[in-house]
């Protein structure tokens, strides 16, 4: 490891035009892909969040029509969700999955391609939706029959299914590969038992995209056919039902939450032991929750649908199966705490983000317990109180994670570091801004205001909530303009970082930064959980102990 | 990379285990997963979840028709217990083309496969014969009422497997012809013989529950 400094430009020496970009099957160019396209729609998402706050800064506000309104907090709600957080997740899984596991590529780099293609193109056909004027004003779960021709009259809804029909085959095509590639490609050595925790959970998360994206696409299609070839799957007045769009919906949509949270405890699992310097506690329970979680969060979607009076025994059934998955998911946090007891804690910005990343989760699962409580889901239910919750569980959670990955997992991407001065001072404003912009809307949620209503009359009491809210969003934008800010000058700017900044122990520090096409010169033989630990230290390798 | 040997090293890892090591004893061979065979398999998971979701959603509105035809009026078993019985067949003649491609016979597997595509051809022409006949006849359309709505897209996305599925096969033998693939190399004929039968499974479902259960 003592070698020279490797200089950025030695590991690929043939000049990136935009045909290779376009037209790339390696791996890591389509993870980076997936990263660029995901950070592009999440200017647009965040944009749309700012829209939305603004407009609720002051009670009859009229920013924005009320027609404009609704398109705007649907496209923020897919956007976030179907083109930024899971493609974000997808593109560090695609960069390091195969080099975590020593292998030269994924299973099928075409259809890894295609599958990142397919993602961009749904994605630009849900944003051309603005170019006509219709864009989707059906709320991202987009319930029936608000969603039928009668009442959905423009071309919005058909973009909404359309987009996400599209890059929902990409994301089950990018399911089959991870997969695929985690069973059959590792080096030898690395049986499931030693796989990188990050691993373990895009394995689950893969096995979840194929059983939860398929029911979404079939709703899809006979909302399609309903809207456009007079077919009367979701319609009541010729006996359909709309509440199959929502089991249908759910049964994806739940799933889903887990998709979107899953790699993010993997990337937790990978940064916590390298800044605590210790192995990570209970290697077998994190992956064992990891699997109890998948399994259970298949039976957990009607929880969504309280309000709609389904039966006391099914009532009962998905509050107690919700209540259960914050068992597996407990675990976890006890596990990455416990890594850090006693550890020699290094906070680089990668963990100062997924500290945060633990403390703003733990918020979001209590709260998502209360919610799971069917007396108190029935008060709050489609409240502030909602819009609080998920945004701790995913904002909170996943996007603070994705955050540590990119300052964890840059260096290896580009060569450079990104600026830890800049990083620190991302960290504390998002901290800031995220829990004010969010945690008034607990309370909001409890004194009763409404989600995705347009505006509020001034003696409601809320005023004063959506102000510290709108405040903190533009707090939050101040931390992501530094955030863009350090990832462009690092680029050219950053301190060179060599093969391993950070000390660690997975295989991705094995190789140059950024590796060489074929990542690997020889295929490591791996001998315990941690092979770059082995290498490094041959007088006291791992597997004696393991 | 597909043919790694994970026997042999984790046995030599485990010859320098100390013998006081955890993991002494709980040693097990891990299967290997050949890449074709596992990416197949998990496409057919999702092919088989989304024929559920539809699956279910017919028979969740079976009977909820507000006006008729009903399946019991409209649909006629003869023809398609006939068409049934040449996709089931194929199930077997795509088999046959395998095991014919493997020992080397390519006539034999020219034979067998082009029997599989005209099998399939056929059930979509008594598909198709049925459709005319339940639209001109019948006067069921996909909007005439629940039934027509959930019996036209089920059977549809069913078809249009079946389709994709001829068009594979078209493939197969193009490529066989120029010799890309041989008796060395016939995975490509068993991934789709794979997905094949899952389309001729799907139907037993689709048939059971349609044509049996619903009429």
């Amino acid at each position: 490891m003592s070698a020279a400094e490797p200089s950025i430009e030695a590991a690929d020496s043939s000049y990136p035009t935009l045909l290779t970009w376009l037209s790339t099957v390696d791996h890591k160019r389509i993870g980076i892909l997936y990263l660029v396209a995901s950070l592009w729609f999440f200017i647009q998402g965040g944009i749309e969040s700012l829209v939305i706050r603004a407009q609720l800064w002051a009670p009859r506000a009229e920013l924005v029509s009320p027609e404009v309104y609704n398109q705007v907090y649907t496209m923020h709600g897919t956007t976030m969700i179907f083109l930024v957080v899971m493609p974000m997740l997808l593109g560090f899984g695609n960069y390091m999955l195969p080099l975590m596991i020593g292998a030269r590529d994924m299973a099928f780099p075409r259809l890894n391609a295609l599958s990142f293609w397919l993602f961009f193109l749904g994605g630009s056909l849900l944003y051309f939706s603005f170019l006509t004027g219709h864009a989707p004003d059906v709320g991202w779960f987009a319930y029936a029959p608000l969603t039928s021709k009668a009442f959905s009259r423009n071309l919005g809804t058909d973009y909404w299914i359309l987009g996400l029909l599209v890059s929902g085959i990409g994301t089950v095509g990018a399911g089959v590969n991870l997969i695929t590639t985690t069973l059959s490609m590792r080096a030898p050595g690395m049986t499931i038992g030693k796989m990188p925790l990050f691993v373990w959970m895009l394995l689950f998360n893969a096995g979840l995209i194929l059983f939860a994206f398929p029911p979404l696409t079939a709703a899809q299609a006979m909302l399609l056919l309903d809207r456009n070839i007079g077919t009367h799957f979701f319609e009541a007045q010729h006996g359909g039902m709309a509440l199959l769009w929502q089991h249908l919906f759910w049964f994806f949509g739940h799933p889903e939450v887990y998709i979107m949270v899953l790699p993010a405890f993997g990337m937790v699992s990978e940064i916590v032991p390298v800044f605590s310097r210790k192995v990570i506690f209970g290697y077998e329970s994190v992956a064992a929750a990891t699997v109890a979680i998948a399994f259970i969060s298949m039976g957990v979607w009607a929880h969504h649908m309280f309000a709609v009076g389904m039966s006391r025994w099914l009532d009962m059934f998905f509050s107690g199966a919700s209540f259960l998955i914050a068992v597996p998911t407990g675990i976890k946090i006890f596990n990455w705490i416990a890594t850090m007891y006693g550890g020699k804690l290094w906070f680089a910005t990668p963990m100062l983000f997924v500290t945060g990343f633990i403390a703003m989760f733990v918020i979001g699962g209590l709260t998502g317990i209360i919610l799971a409580t069917v007396p108190v889901d029935l008060q709050v239910t489609d409240s502030y109180f909602v819009v609080a919750h998920f945004h701790y569980v995913l904002f909170g959670g996943s996007m603070f994670a994705i955050m540590g990955a990119f300052y964890y997992w840059y260096p290896k991407m580009t060569g450079r570091m990104m600026s830890e001065r800049l990083g620190r001072w991302h960290f504390v404003l998002m901290m800031i801004g995220f829990n004010l912009a969010f945690f008034p809307m607990h309370i909001a949620g409890v004194l009763g205001m409404p989600r995705r209503v347009y505006t509020y009359s001034p003696g409601a009491g809320w005023t004063i909530w959506n102000q510290l809210s709108t405040a903190g969003a533009f707090v939050l934008l101040v931390a992501f303009v530094l955030f863009f800010v350090n990832l462009i000058m690092s680029y050219w700017r950053g301190r060179v970082a060599g093969n391993d900044p950070w000390d660690a122990w997975t295989l991705e520090w094995a190789t140059t930064s950024p590796p060489a096409s074929y990542n690997f010169e020889q295929i490591p033989i791996v001998r315990s959980r941690r092979p770059l630990w082995d290498l490094k230290h041959p007088e006291d390798p791992d597997w004696k102990h393991e | 990379m597909s043919d790694q040997s994970i026997d042999a090293t984790t046995a030599a890892a485990g010859a320098d285990d100390n013998a006081g090591s955890r993991s002494t004893g709980r040693r097990w061979t891990e299967p290997t997963f050949d890449r074709g065979r596992t990416g197949m398999a998990c496409f057919l998971a999702t092919e088989g979840v989304f024929f559920s979701t539809l699956i279910l959603s017919y028979a969740i509105y079976i009977g909820q028709s507000k006006t008729g035809p009903t399946p019991r009026e409209a649909l006629s078993l003869p023809l398609v217990i006939g068409t049934s019985a040449c996709l089931l067949s194929s199930s077997l003649t795509i088999i046959g083309a395998h095991r014919g491609l493997r020992r080397g016979n390519l006539r034999r597997f020219f034979v067998l496969l082009g029997s599989t595509m005209l099998l399939g051809a056929l059930f979509l022409a008594g598909t198709s014969y049925e459709w005319w006949d339940l639209i001109v006849n019948k006067h069921l359309l996909p909007g005439t009422n629940l039934f027509g709505t959930t019996f036209y897209t089920l059977v549809g996305f069913h078809a249009f497997h079946v389709t994709m599925g001829i068009i594979a096969m078209a493939i197969l033998l193009a490529v066989v012809a120029r010799g890309w693939i041989s008796q060395k190399n016939p995975k490509a004929v068993e991934l789709v013989s794979w997905y094949w039968h899952l389309v001729d499974g799907v139907w037993v479902v689709i048939f059971t529950v349609v044509y049996v259960i619903s009429r």
